[in-house]
């Protein structure tokens, strides 16, 4: 009877010692919206980012690891706009997890508030290659998309924990201070290059281009999510001459043989920037990210375009 | 452009014809001629690199723009809001079409749809499984949707040349308390890795043998129950346990009900664990029990036997992150022990296939498979085969594979056959498999 006791003393203790750590357990598909939620987060949050800053995150496996992360998760944060199509919707599914289920209160899509491109009009079909339908979803390389995104974070936190609202809202005047001392920065780095025609490999970077004024003038994919053909190469090769071009950039997951070709054609550079925190070992948060890009960028500019 | 140029030329000429009159006067006419020069210029610079950024756009590959039909004035009446509390959350945002019925706005809830053709072909002689050589061998249409805040469903409904067989209809309850997983419907049984699988994500244009000859065939263990499955507390570990109970019908040869109490179990434990974030190991076992149809003699079921089957299976990934979409690697066997009751006593069989698939390229596939497996009905004939598959894939939505098959029939001549095969999806972006 005594350890019957015990036992079932132990039992009830056991939701309420989860309780009285009181940290929110965060799931974040991508590792910046995982940085985003540490800025708001800080030590009332644990954050766990399923893809890495260097892969793919059109193409990230559905792993039963993942599964674990999302059944314990109090707040699912996904970026949206279908990028995460072919691999959220089973780990949801499996996860048992009620709270982040996509009416749950748990589940923030971050896209909801923020400014995006390319949203398709009319008709589109497949043979445009891989589009997305609800616009690109590469929205978060953009300082004005990342103070929307870190509001959005800091809503959903004070929502799901009101005692630790003031925390999160002190935490985000903190973050945007120093979001908009680096928008400063990056903008005056970047200011001599303004209209500099530039190549990217996929469309991932249409929100970073329009906000520091590169003019992307073409792709090395034919079409989003179809990989280069000789056909196109030449076609962008004979473009890139015409307009002065020198510059490809490059995610981290792509091979660099087509873009590498490219630049010994045209006599410019590949540049491979990183398209999320964690893409370079440099980028270990959303601040460093931009300071890492446009660093980068900036280096290369000045030698292709001697500015 | 040419009138422009002409434009600028000739007001050009006629500044710099009216423009000398007097010495006096003739150094602010210089002064206001440069400026007028820069200015038209500047205008033509300008109107260049709009009409350069036009056609960059355009050779970029960029969607041009909507279709006439877009363009054209909508007429009145065409559109329709979001339903309120539907917004946002990767739905549509905005206006909807509506097309013809006032009510539309329901549409929204239609389920994501998808059309899936699997095409095969197939060269040389077998005598003993004959396939034909070009068959339409199946089109699976699938429906899924989230049914409320607690389930979703998913049917996939199966044209094939026999006719339509409703291959899954599933409930899934999403948010049970306990964590308990619970799918009721018909569906394909968590037996080992292989039956669980539709044919489109095979690494194969077909079956291994182990299963044809002990686990009912291409249908599989594939029947109306209910699936329950535990995450089980173990640290970084993965860990599974699914229990299911089916009505007793899988396939032919494999599982027959003759009366409710005849019912078929399966259970199966998963454990999944990451070794690196690159690579991976999968490790499964699985039983099953039910009632054969080896004792049916003019729909009575005399014999009453049974059929118990355990398997074990192990999947080693390895996928390296930053070049995901170029290289991987997929190693996997399942061992299957089959025990079953017959007339003539009891046969005790045993069959296995081991696979390997390396994606050598983004958009190439190259693999292998070698089977062994003993027949059910016969545990002393024994069936050996070989396959190569090359697999291409023009994109995501479809793949051409190519497969040389080499089969040892215990009961026949061997057979030699270049099988090959076209798949191909329309309509919704489904889940990658894993």
């Amino acid at each position: 009877m005594r350890m019957f006791k015990l036992l079932l003393v132990f039992v009830l203790a056991l939701p309420l010692s989860a309780f009285a750590q009181g940290k929110l357990n965060v799931v974040s598909t991508t590792e910046d919206l995982g940085s985003l939620a540490r800025e708001i987060g800080g030590d009332k949050v644990s954050v766990t980012a399923l893809a890495k800053g260097y892969q793919d995150p059109h193409f990230v496996d559905p792993k039963p690891s993942f599964i674990l992360a999302v059944s314990r998760a109090d707040v699912l944060i996904v970026v949206g706009r279908e990028l995460e199509i072919g691999w959220l919707p089973p780990l949801l599914t499996s996860s048992r997890n009620g709270k982040i289920q996509q009416a749950g209160k748990g589940y923030l899509d971050a896209s909801t508030n923020v400014r995006i491109l390319e949203i398709p009009t009319g008709q589109i079909t497949r043979a445009m290659g891989d589009v997305h339908p609800l616009g690109n979803p590469h929205y978060w390389l953009e300082p004005g998309n990342g103070r929307r995104i870190a509001q959005s974070i800091r809503d959903k936190f004070s929502e799901l924990s009101p005692g630790n609202a003031s925390y999160f809202a002190q935490r985000y005047t903190d973050f945007d201070t120093r979001l908009a001392a680096g928008e400063k920065r990056w903008d005056a780095a970047m200011a001599p290059y303004k209209g500099t025609k530039i190549v990217t490999y996929h469309r991932s970077w249409p929100n970073f281009m329009e906000r520091f004024g590169l003019d992307v003038m073409g792709y090395v994919e034919p079409k989003p999510g179809i990989p280069p053909s000789p056909s196109h190469t030449i076609e962008l090769i004979d473009e890139m001459k015409r307009q002065g071009a020198k510059l490809i950039v490059v995610e981290p997951y792509f091979d660099l043989k087509t873009p590498q070709a490219i630049a010994t054609q045209v006599g410019g550079k590949v540049l491979v920037l990183a398209p999320s925190v964690g893409g370079s070992k440099e980028a270990t948060d959303y601040i460093q990210l931009f300071d890492y890009d446009v660093n980068q960028l900036v280096a290369a500019l000045k030698q292709v375009t001697g500015k | 452009m040419r009138t422009t140029r002409f434009a600028c030329a000739a007001l050009l000429a006629a500044t710099l014809v009216a423009a000398p009159r007097d010495a006096v006067a003739q150094a602010a006419d210089q002064a206001q001629i440069q400026q007028q020069i820069d200015q038209l210029r500047r205008e033509f610079n300008d109107r260049l690199t709009a009409l350069e950024a036009q056609l960059a756009a355009l050779q970029g590959g960029q969607p041009a723009p909507a279709p006439s039909a877009a363009q054209a004035p909508p007429p009145a009446q065409t559109t329709v809001d979001v339903p309120a509390g539907a917004a946002g959350a990767g739905g549509p945002s905005g206006p909807l079409p509506v097309y013809g019925n006032v009510a539309a706005g329901s549409k929204i809830f239609n389920p994501d749809m998808a059309v899936i053709g699997d095409f095969l072909g197939a060269s040389g002689r077998n005598r003993v499984d004959p396939q034909p050589a070009l068959e339409m061998h199946e089109s699976e249409a699938s429906f899924q949707a989230i049914v409320d805040p607690y389930a979703r469903a998913d049917f996939f409904v199966s044209f094939g040349e026999e006719g339509v067989e409703l291959e899954e209809g599933v409930l899934t309850l999403t948010s049970l308390p306990g964590g308990f997983l619970t799918k009721v419907g018909k569906m394909r049984a968590a037996f080992g890795k292989v039956n669980a699988l539709h044919n489109h994500v095979l690494p194969w244009t077909d079956r291994p043998l182990v299963t044809r000859n002990l686990v009912g065939g291409e249908d599989g263990i594939d029947d109306a129950g209910i699936s329950v499955a535990r995450l089980l507390p173990a640290g970084p570990l993965f860990l599974e346990a699914t229990g299911e109970i089916y009505r007793g019908d899988a396939s032919e040869s494999l599982f027959r009900s003759s009366k409710r109490g005849d019912l078929a179990y399966v259970a199966h434990l998963r454990g999944y664990h990451d070794i690196t974030e690159s690579t991976n190991i999968d490790l499964g076992t699985s039983y099953s029990y039910g009632h054969n149809p080896a004792g049916i003699v003019n729909d009575v079921d005399l014999g009453r036997f049974t059929t118990n089957l355990f398997g074990v299976d192990a999947t080693l990934r390895w996928r390296p992150l930053t070049r995901a979409i170029y290289h991987q690697f997929v190693g996997r066997s399942e061992v299957i022990w089959s025990n079953r009751e017959q007339f003539d006593g009891r046969q005790r069989s045993m069959g296995y296939y081991v696979s390997g698939d390396y994606q050598f390229a983004r958009r190439w596939w190259l693999g292998g498979r070698f089977d062994h497996s003993e027949r059910a009905e016969d545990a002393s004939l024994l069936d050996r085969g070989g396959s190569a598959v090359l697999t291409y894939w023009p994109s995501e939505f479809s793949q051409v594979r190519g497969q040389y098959r080499h089969t040892r029939y215990a009961d026949g001549p061997d057979a030699n056959e270049l099988l090959f095969q076209f798949q191909f999806s329309i309509g919704a972006h489904g889940a990658h498999p894993f």
